[in-house]
Order: C-alpha cells, then structure tokens, then sequence
C-alpha cells in the first residue's frame, strides 16, 4: 500500500497535510503523535470511511481491515454469533482460529453484552482474523486489555505479518513487535490552510 | 448477505429487540379507534380501510429510528461500510429485515382487525393485498430517511417528519385498494399504481439511501 501527498480533514478543518509513506508487506507501521493529531483521520481515511482533500492511497481498496474504538459487536448475540457473522460478511467460515488466537472459547456462548471492556476487545480483534485481509487499519487497539491480552494481540500481530500481511496502527505502548515509526505530528497542517475542506459541495 | 439478514432478524426477536412493539402499537391504535368515534357500524364501515392503513402506516414509523441508529452506535455500521458488502445491498437487505419483522405481522394482522372495525366482508382480502404490497415501501422509504438521519442525536421527530411525506402516495393508493374492496367496487386501477409504486421505490431507493449515508458519515 502507498500513500502519497496525502491531506485529511476533520469537520471541515484540515489536520494533516503532504502525508506519504509506503507499507510493504509483512511490514508494521505504528503512528505517533498527540491527541487530536489526527492520527483516527488518517487511519479513517485509509480505511475509506471518508474521502482525503488531496492526494493518492493505492492499493487499499478491498485489502483493508479496520477496527476503531467502537467493536461493532451486537451486545445480544452471543460471542460465536457475532464473530461468524463479520466471517460470512467476509467469506470466511472458520471462526476456530480466531476464538483460540484470542483465548475466547471458554466465551463462545455467553452474550456480549455481558462481556468485560477488555474481552470485548479482545472480540473485536478476534474479527480482524476471520476478515482475511491483508491490511489492518487499527486505531488504539489495545485499549482496556489487560498485559496477557496484549501478549495474545502481539503473537496474533506477529503471525498476520510473518503470513505476509501488514498493519497500520495508532498506539503508544510496545507491541514486541519490529515496527517503523511515523511521527505525524510532523505533518501537521496550518491552520487555515485552504484546501477546499469547507461545504462548497452543499453550496 | 444471507448473514446480515439472519443477523438483524435475530437481533429483532431477541430481547430488546423490538419485534412486536409495532404490532402492539397497530393493534391499541386500531381499538383506541372505536372508542373516540363511537360504536356505530356504519360509520365504522366506512372509515375502517383509512384507519386500518393509518395505523399500519404509524406502527411502521415507530420503529425507523432504529433501523441504522443501533449499528451506528455500536460502530458496526463504520465496519459494514469497510466490508465487502455493497453499501446499496446491505441497506436493502436491511430494509427486508425490517419489513419481515414488521410490515409482514401489520399485513397478517389487519383482517383480524378489521373485522372490529367493522369492515365489509370483501374488503378483507383487499386490505391484505394492499398492505402486503404497500409495507414494502414504507420500510425502504424508511430506511431512505434513516439513513439521511442517522448521525444525529434523538433524530426520530425529525426522521419522522421527512419520511410521512414520502408515505403519502403509498398511503392514498394502498387505501383506496381497501376502501374500494370493501365497497365492492373494482380496485385493479389503485392496486398497479400501488404495486408500481412499491416497485419504484424498492428499486430506487437502497441506492439513494446509501448515497446520503456514504455523505452523512463522512
């Protein structure tokens, strides 16, 4: 995947400009910089929730597998429900692999919703295995787990990316994982930068 | 897609889920009816097909706010955008998911309930055929303004005054079936506009849907 010159913008302010870099397969990249610095923008924007102001991503479309603060699990379905559905959502039927790699069988029949923070989380980087793809896109992943929980995400991270997969990702705390830093706070845009950010669409 | 429709139409039936709370709705309305007006049949008669349609019409309104607001919430929405879905076809299949969980129980129950109103023995299989090709509409309608509402809070006032509107050729067509059917007079003419207008929407506004909705999260 490449991203080059790339502008993002949120709620019409811009907040990075002239972004590039390349993530080569098999290839972490982790993104650093303060709150607000718009690394969740970035990560939105590659994952093609919303549209750059300027610049080019190739090789994204299709190849992407994001996952944000939210979990998107449906707190009425049990833990084996929701992870076979994002499976078939992505063609996938083996859901065995992801409930081992995350340590969820003992889970597999209670409902979400009466999950912890943590095993919620836990689920939710368990879907990133039954999507196949190639690319993960994950904003602050290891929010709310706990250091044995990091462990199992760094072995499933580390076994995506020996399989030749990549991964980008905001997150401040170490992975065991080899990863290249890309301090975006360096990208910072100015402030009143016009780059067309505005409603001229609705105007 | 079979997977998302299996999806919402167990989420539906399980607790919390909603499923009947249209029904309950449609049926205190239809009662509150004959209450308000009085008990005398003829009047009942002839206003039967309108109110049996009316309440159909609002017990499928009860229930918009919930068709996306709920995976927007929990971020499933953001994920079903990134998968690889076609946002068009995950909004019908949703939209199908609604209707099956409530525009079918309204069809199956409104002879039943028209038989407290009053209405005329011909008129039921009428009023059966206009609702089960008119609900259809109203739940892709819906999700049309769903979708246009999504991101805002407590957006169901709103999402209710941008959808009745688009109900009313649904409304006028679909009541004329009953009321004709029950007067025993011929209903063809109402009943293809109904079925052509159903047709149109269904086709047209997935898509439509899915346009305000790629704009709305942006």
């Amino acid at each position: 995947m490449k991203v080059s010159d790339l502008s993002v913008a949120r709620g019409g302010v811009p907040v990075l400009s002239g972004v590039s870099f390349a993530l080569e397969a098999g290839e972490a990249l982790v993104l650093r910089g303060p709150n607000g610095a718009g690394k969740t923008t970035l990560l939105r924007c590659i994952a093609g929730l919303q549209a750059p102001l300027t610049g080019q991503i190739e090789g994204a479309e299709d190849r992407v597998a994001y996952a944000a603060h939210a979990d998107g699990l449906k707190s009425m379905l049990t833990v084996r429900e929701n992870l076979s559905f994002w499976a078939q959502v992505f063609g996938n039927v083996n859901i065995a692999q992801a409930l081992d790699g995350y340590a969820l069988r003992p889970l597999a029949d209670r409902l979400a919703g009466t999950l912890s923070a943590g095993q919620k989380r836990r689920l939710g980087l368990a879907r990133l295995l039954v999507t196949g793809r190639p690319i993960w896109v994950l904003d602050e992943p290891t929010v709310s787990l706990d250091a044995d929980a990091v462990a199992l995400f760094g072995s499933a991270l580390l076994g995506h990316l020996t399989a030749g997969g990549s991964a980008l990702m905001a997150t401040h705390i170490d992975l065991g994982v080899d990863a290249r830093v890309l301090d975006i706070s360096t990208y910072r845009a100015a402030p009143d930068a016009d780059l067309g950010a505005s409603d001229a669409a609705f105007l | 897609m079979k997977a998302l429709l299996l999806r919402d139409l167990r989420l539906a039936l399980r607790a919390g889920g909603g499923f009947g709370l249209g029904l309950a709705f449609f049926l205190t309305v239809t009662m509150l009816v004959p209450f308000s007006v009085g008990p005398e049949a003829t009047l009942l008669k002839a206003i039967a097909p309108g109110v049996l349609w009316l309440g159909a019409l609002l017990a499928c309104l009860l229930s918009l706010d919930r068709l996306l607001a709920l995976d927007l919430e929990d971020g499933s929405l953001e994920l079903l955008l990134t998968a690889p879905l076609p946002l068009e076809g995950a909004l019908a299949i949703k939209a199908l998911a609604h209707w099956l969980t409530t525009g079918l129980p309204l069809v199956l129950a409104a002879p039943f309930l028209g038989v407290m109103l009053q209405l005329a023995a011909p008129g039921h299989l009428w009023l059966l055929a206009s609702l089960a090709l008119g609900t259809p509409a109203l739940s892709v309608i819906g999700m049309f303004g769903a979708a246009l509402t999504v991101g805002i809070k407590r957006g169901g006032l709103l999402l209710s005054l941008l959808v009745l509107p688009l109900y009313i050729p649904t409304l006028i067509f679909g009541a004329e079936v009953a009321r004709r059917g029950s007067a025993g007079l011929d209903a063809s003419t109402p009943l293809l506009m109904l079925a052509g207008l159903t047709l149109a929407v269904v086709a047209l506004m997935p898509f439509a849907a899915a346009a305000v909705l790629r704009m709305g999260l942006r």
